[in-house]
């Protein structure tokens, strides 16, 4: 068995500490205009 | 809560509160799926049964993958508990009174009259009207005296058709200018437009001082002429393509979004994203059409199954594509990993009707693009600022858990509880769900994640 392979992801438990900035982008200010989808957008506090 | 789903041979599990994913193969695809609803012997006599004549899956093997789990477990990548409830309200109440992005609606007329426009052709359901540069001008001033420490602000040059106030906008954007480095800010402007005003001048406005532009195009000549006529009702797909092909390959790389709209007259849309390829476009947005049940170009029950299995088979093309050396971008499905939004955001959601906001010709704020014209939302105005708190509040107050149908979803903290407008539309509530919109954003998660996840395997293994 192969079993598990564990991608390299952001730990969203980990960003709680120092998240928040607030600067990232309105969802769908510049983009689809008609959903909400948060997944695609930068991180501007890096 | 974890969230397990095999596509193209694939089987992924993604753990929702840590962001962890897993790529497993089958017999611990099964086992991970029973973990915590079965007994361990249970498990494994099940598991030795399904893969009897798999020389591979052993007992011993499958005590290795119990370990493995519980490992992970431990390490806060499998099974994570949800403790973000109280953090939910943090980043709006962080925020509080904070502004940082407005959509100004700088025409609200078009030169196109689309009948599936959720805008009734740009006049929101009232009169005709364009923006005066002071209206503009004071919008631009209470952003920045609302903006806090916020240093980017983004403004969106949207209508109906923006152009038909080119002059406008190109005076705000140097009044914009005049004023950012005194007020420590950084404008982001971005224009929405249907092409047919699109000139040297506009290219050259365009590439110069917006960082996205959002070109209406909804694929096939067939399609797009379909809604997108002029008031002769001429299509406007031939004069368009040129204009939009010429603003692009000036761009230099810049942001753009080449966004279509698909409805019950083309489920099929997978089409449509072909057309926009061969056209030499590569940055690509399909937007479901926002409508109501009763409109013939609303999205119906029939149409669901249709519409998953092209966003199945758009992610088939983007594997084919970027293997073949010809990747392209498809909005939804951008997806970063490593580097994308913090927990807070995610909890937040969009931040309509706090820290985005519209703006009508004659300066009325409503909580976004797709609520002017309500009168109910509107907050206030750009020369008296936010007046009705009630509705503000309602707004803040909005946040993934708010919402009770998504509380057991696997997909609430990459749609961060949706769209308040769509909510809004399909419920009466801002805090309701679209559902069928839902089932299109996690088919869409599920495609992107599997595309991330491949270029993750494909770039270790090379």
């Amino acid at each position: 068995m192969k079993q598990i392979k564990t991608l390299k992801t952001k730990n969203l438990c980990e960003s709680a500490k120092n998240g928040g900035c607030g600067e990232c982008q309105t969802s769908c200010q510049s983009a689809c205009k008609t959903s909400c989808g948060i997944a695609n957008q930068k991180c501007e506090n890096k | 809560m974890i969230h397990c789903y095999q596509l193209d041979g694939i089987n992924v599990v993604l753990d929702v509160y840590s962001g962890a994913i897993h790529i497993v193969d089958d017999a611990t695809y099964d086992i991970i799926s029973m973990y915590e609803s079965l007994p361990k012997e249970e498990i494994k006599s099940r598991i030795l049964e399904k893969y009897r004549t798999d020389p591979e899956v052993t007992p011993e093997e499958i005590d290795a993958c119990f370990d493995s789990i519980e490992s992970l477990k431990q390490s806060g990548q499998l099974f994570t508990e949800d403790t973000y409830e109280k953090l939910a309200p943090k980043l709006k109440e962080r925020s509080e009174g904070i502004v940082k992005a407005l959509c100004l609606h700088v025409a609200h007329t078009c030169n196109l009259n689309c009948s599936y426009c959720f805008a009734s052709q740009g006049k929101y359901h009232g009169e005709r009207a364009l923006m005066s540069f002071e209206v503009g001008k004071q919008a631009l001033d209470f952003l920045v005296a609302h903006s806090g420490t916020r240093h980017n602000l983004e403004v969106d040059f949207f209508g109906g058709e923006p152009l038909m106030n080119f002059d406008v906008v190109k005076k705000l954007v140097a009044y914009a200018r005049s004023i950012e480095q005194a007020a420590h800010k950084n404008f982001r402007f971005t224009l929405t437009t249907n092409g047919m005003l699109i000139d040297d001048e506009v290219i050259d406005f365009a590439n110069r001082e917006c960082s996205n532009v959002v070109l209406s195009l909804d694929g096939r000549k067939s399609v797009h002429d379909r809604f997108r006529v002029d008031y002769a009702g001429h299509g406007s797909f031939d004069r368009i393509v040129p204009k939009f092909q010429k603003l692009v390959a000036a761009r230099g790389g810049k942001n753009y979004y080449m966004r279509g709209t698909f409805t019950h007259a083309n489920p099929d849309f997978l089409e449509d994203i072909k057309t926009m390829l061969d056209l030499g476009f590569t940055e690509l947005s399909m937007e479901p059409v926002v409508a109501k049940e009763s409109d013939p170009a609303a999205l119906t029950k029939e149409d669901l199954p249709i519409v998953l299995k092209q966003y199945e088979d758009l992610a088939r093309l983007m594997r084919q594509r970027r293997r073949e050396g010809r990747p392209f971008t498809f909005y939804h499905y951008m997806l970063d990993l490593e580097g994308g939004p913090c927990v807070y955001k995610r909890l937040s959601g969009c931040g309509s009707g706090t820290e985005y906001m519209a703006v009508t010709p004659w300066g009325d704020l409503y909580p976004c693009h797709q609520f002017v014209g309500e009168e109910r939302f509107k907050l206030g105005d750009v020369f008296n600022g936010v007046t009705n708190t009630k509705v503000r509040d309602e707004f803040a107050a909005c946040n993934v858990y708010t919402r009770p149908e998504c509380q057991n979803c696997w997909a609430k903290l990459y749609c961060s509880g949706g769209c308040a407008a769509n909510a809004y539309h399909a419920t009466g509530s801002v805090n309701g769900t679209y559902k069928y919109g839902c089932e299109l954003f996690k088919k869409r998660m599920e495609c992107a994640i599997l595309l991330e996840a491949e270029k993750q395997l494909e770039d270790e293994d090379s």
